[in-house]
């Protein structure tokens, strides 16, 4: 009885969120829901046309101070393994003065315990798991994120009202 | 002592002017001529074909590895469709430098056939010390082949990237460091680079 009570109470919470926190923006239409594949299975569709990778060198806004910073350039080939890393030869402390590149943040010289390391800890070596480069695609998926500092704002407006 | 000297050309003097038995003059003349091309053409030949990349990548080590490596970069398969083969990169175009070039590559051969190099694993154990050849050859030349192709006066700059523009713009144009300081592992994977400048 104990629970059940607990399942719908959990229920009933995630049903209330999900209402309140619904998108507006347009879903995907209902016949793509499936698939993007949008040929059969036997047939080998002809690919879309490869997007550019914005090349602009102009830094992204993250939209959480937390986020990892996207990639403003190509990396086309370059060669992250164990043996080298082409992206601390720009990145490194040592680099960044004949490249001017920002500095890979102090946190990647941290290991999970804290302490500072010499060189680049091992859990932050392979860069594109939180770095990557960004294509000036269209959305396939509408995304409504808000930035905070939206928010804040339009709560303190809301404050200001009452 | 001169005097011996005088006879002995006296006597090769006599032997070169004896009319040859069997042979013309005219035959010899011409028969020395033909020779002397098709020696020459043959050298020349064997030269341009095995200035080739179907040469290069006729022995498995080069296919299977820096071969394979290269497909996927841009020297490869482009928009412009200009390809760069090994010789491109790796045979100088001037005659004694090439010819130069061939003895040391021929070291490399050897090493091929008897054992040194013929498996990807000693090729890879084997990797940093040829790539480092081929840095020091590009970085005496001021990066020769490279240069064949890509003419630093004719590079425009607005046309580039900001990163790559900086660079060419102010290292380059310089003089201060060449194609091959920045440009390591162009057309292959790079060996472990511990220890290399810039790395
Ligand atoms: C046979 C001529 C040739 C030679 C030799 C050559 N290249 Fe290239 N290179 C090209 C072509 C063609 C392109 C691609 C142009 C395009 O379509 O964007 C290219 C592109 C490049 C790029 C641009 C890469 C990118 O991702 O946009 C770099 C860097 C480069 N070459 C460096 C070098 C260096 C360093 C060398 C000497 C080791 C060299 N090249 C030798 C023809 C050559
Ligand atoms: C001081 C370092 C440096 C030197 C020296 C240098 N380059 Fe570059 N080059 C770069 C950087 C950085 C980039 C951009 C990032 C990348 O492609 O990896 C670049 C990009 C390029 C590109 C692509 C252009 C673009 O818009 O992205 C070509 C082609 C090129 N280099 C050719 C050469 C050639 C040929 C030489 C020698 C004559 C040379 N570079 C010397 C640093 C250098
Ligand atoms: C765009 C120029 C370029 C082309 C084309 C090219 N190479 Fe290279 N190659 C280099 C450079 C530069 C190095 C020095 C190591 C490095 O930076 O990767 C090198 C190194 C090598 C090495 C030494 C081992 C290594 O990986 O460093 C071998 C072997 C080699 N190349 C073979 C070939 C063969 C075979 C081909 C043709 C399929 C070829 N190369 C095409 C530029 C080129």
């Amino acid at each position: 009885m104990k629970t059940l009570l607990g399942i719908s109470a959990v229920a009933l919470v995630s049903v209330l969120l999900s209402s309140s926190f619904s998108v507006s923006a347009e879903p995907i239409p209902a016949d793509k829901i499936a698939t993007l594949r949008e040929a059969p299975l036997n047939v080998e569709p002809t690919p879309p046309a490869m997007q550019k990778v914005i090349n602009s060198d102009v830094k992204e806004v993250r939209n959480y101070p937390m986020q990892p910073p996207v990639i403003p350039h190509k990396i086309d080939g370059y060669q992250v393994n164990l043996k080298v890393n082409k992206c601390m030869s720009c990145h490194d402390r040592s680099r960044t003065g004949d490249s001017q590149a920002p500095m890979v943040s102090v946190t990647h010289y941290m290991d999970r315990e804290n302490n500072f390391l010499a060189t680049l800890s091992p859990r932050r070596y392979f860069c594109t798991q939180c770095h990557v480069p960004q294509l000036d695609a269209k959305l396939l998926v509408p995304n409504d994120f808000v930035d905070m500092d939206t928010l804040i704002k339009a709560d303190i407006n809301k404050e200001a009202k009452h | 002592m001169i005097a011996k000297l005088l006879a002995t050309l006296k006597k090769v003097w006599v032997v070169l002017r004896k009319p040859s038995v069997h042979y013309s003059l005219g035959f010899l003349t011409l028969g020395g001529f033909i020779a002397g091309v098709i020696f020459w053409g043959g050298f020349n030949t064997a030269l341009s074909v095995s200035n080739t990349e179907a040469f290069c990548i006729s022995c498995h080590e080069m296919e299977n590895n820096v071969y394979q490596e290269m497909q996927s970069t841009i020297h490869f398969t482009n928009r412009s469709g200009v390809r760069a083969t090994c010789p491109d990169c790796h045979v100088p175009h001037n005659w004694t430098d090439k010819i130069a070039r061939k003895m040391q590559a021929s070291k490399e051969v050897w090493g091929k056939v008897f054992g040194t190099i013929n498996t990807p694993e000693k090729f890879e154990a084997k990797r940093r010390e040829l790539a480092e050849h081929e840095w020091a050859r590009l970085k005496a030349n001021d990066s020769l082949e490279c240069r064949n192709c890509h003419n630093f006066d004719y590079m425009d700059f607005t046309r580039q990237s900001p990163r790559a523009a900086a660079m060419h713009s102010t290292s380059l144009a310089s003089g201060e460091k060449t194609c091959i300081d920045c440009h390591k592992g162009i057309a292959h994977h790079l060996p472990d680079m511990q220890g290399v400048e810039g790395w």
